[in-house]
C-alpha cells in the first residue's frame, strides 16, 4: 500500500518503498543478517560471489537464508581490478542469481579501494551493451558520472567516504554539485556511512537512496542499528521533499511579538 | 590430464567434459556458476564443453558482499 507522504519510487524498473538499500556482509551470523533485513525495511541487499568448496557449500547456505527474506538482490563485482574480471564476474553473478542488476566495482587503488575511473567507464560501457542494469559505484567526479551516462547508467553510486571507513560525506559539495547536475538519474550514495546522521544528509540533499553495510553489521547492535538506519532514510527523504526553511544570520523570534504581555517602547 | 580448479591442481580423466567434471568434483546440486580461463560459461553449455589439460575453471557461488 502506497503513503502520499512517502511515495513509492521506481529504480531498475522495481517500484519500492524502502529507500535503503542493505549490505550482507561483516554481520556476526545468518540470523542476524536476516533480523536486521527486516528490521531496516530494505528491500535490495547486496550479494557476492566467492569460490565455492564442493564440500562446505557455504554459498547454497547463504543464498537460502537470502531466498527467505523474499528481497531483490544487487550482485556485486567487489575484488575486481580489471574489466575482463569485472565482466566474467557480472555474468557469473547474472547467471547465478537470476537478475540483470549489477553493482560495478572497479578498485583502482588498495589502500582506498577507489573506483579505478577509466576501467570502470570501460567496463559500463559493455556490460550496457550486454543488456546489465549497471549500478556503478563511482566518486563523486563529475566527468566520470558524465561519461557512465553516456554509456548507458542511469543510476549513479558516488561514494561518501572509502568502504567501510564510517566517515560520513566527505565532500558534501560535491555530493551537491552531482544531484544538481543530474537531477534526472538516480543517485544513491554508496560506502563510507558510519552513522543514520549521514544517511539523512545525504537524503535531504536530495539524493535517491543510500546503500549501508558495515555501519549496521558492525554496530554493537546490528538490527537495531538496521532500524535507525530504515528509520533515517525516510526521515531524510521526508525532510528533502517537505524542503527546508532558509538559514538565517540572526534570530528571529518564533512566538509573535504582537501582544507580548508589558511590552513597551524602549 | 591436470585441471586447475579455484586455484588448486586437480587431476581429472581425459576428454571429460565440463558437466562430468562438476559431477565428478561433488557440485551436483550446489548453485554454481563458473568460468572457464577467465571466461563465463552458461550453465546450459557445460555438457558440450570439452576441458583439455591446463585448464582454468573458477566455480563460485553466492557469498555476503557490499
Amino acid at each position: 500500500m502506497t503513503d502520499p507522504i512517502t511515495p513509492m519510487w521506481s529504480i531498475g524498473g522495481r517500484q519500492l518503498r524502502s529507500r535503503l538499500l542493505l549490505g550482507t556482509a561483516r554481520y556476526p551470523s545468518l540470523a542476524v543478517l536476516q533480523q536486521a533485513i527486516a528490521a531496516s525495511g530494505a528491500e535490495v541487499v547486496t550479494v557476492s560471489l566467492r569460490r565455492e568448496s564442493a564440500t562446505e557449500r557455504a554459498g547454497t547456505h547463504f543464498w537460502s537464508a537470502i531466498k527467505e527474506m523474499d528481497v531483490q538482490v544487487l550482485p556485486n563485482t567487489a575484488g575486481c581490478k580489471t574489466v575482463k574480471e569485472a565482466v566474467t564476474t557480472a555474468e557469473m553473478g547474472r547467471e547465478i542469481f537470476e537478475t540483470p542488476w549489477l553493482k560495478l566495482e572497479v578498485i583502482g587503488d588498495d589502500y582506498t579501494l577507489q573506483p579505478h575511473p577509466f576501467l570502470l567507464v570501460e567496463a559500463a560501457e559493455e556490460l550496457c551493451r550486454r543488456g546489465f542494469q549497471v549500478f556503478p559505484y563511482t566518486t563523486e567526479d563529475m566527468v566520470v558520472a558524465e561519461r557512465l551516462v553516456q554509456a548507458g547508467c542511469s543510476i549513479l553510486m558516488p561514494w561518501g567516504a572509502p568502504i567501510g571507513s564510517g566517515q560520513g560525506l566527505n565532500n558534501p559539495y560535491a555530493l551537491r554539485t552531482l544531484r544538481a547536475r543530474y537531477p534526472d538519474v538516480s543517485l544513491i550514495v554508496d560506502a563510507g556511512i558510519g552513522k543514520p546522521s549521514h544517511a539523512i544528509a545525504a537524503m535531504e540533499m536530495g539524493y535517491d537512496g543510500v546503500l549501508v553495510n558495515t555501519a549496521v553489521a558492525r554496530a554493537a547492535d546490528p538490527v537495531r542499528m538496521a532500524r535507525a538506519f530504515g528509520l533515517a532514510v525516510e526521515s531524510g527523504r521526508l525532510a528533502y521533499l517537505a524542503g527546508a526553511m532558509p538559514v538565517q544570520e540572526m534570530a528571529e523570534p518564533s512566538t509573535p511579538v504582537t501582544g507580548t504581555p508589558f511590552w513597551h517602547q524602549s | 590430464m591436470i585441471i586447475e580448479i579455484n586455484g588448486e591442481k586437480k587431476e581429472l580423466e581425459n576428454s571429460c567434459s565440463l558437466a562430468e567434471a562438476i559431477h565428478d568434483l561433488g557440485y551436483e546440486g550446489a548453485r554454481i556458476a563458473v568460468a572457464r580461463n577467465d571466461e563465463f560459461v552458461p550453465r546450459g553449455d557445460y555438457a558440450t564443453v570439452q576441458l583439455r589439460d591446463g585448464d582454468r575453471l573458477e566455480i563460485v557461488s553466492p557469498m555476503q558482499g557490499g
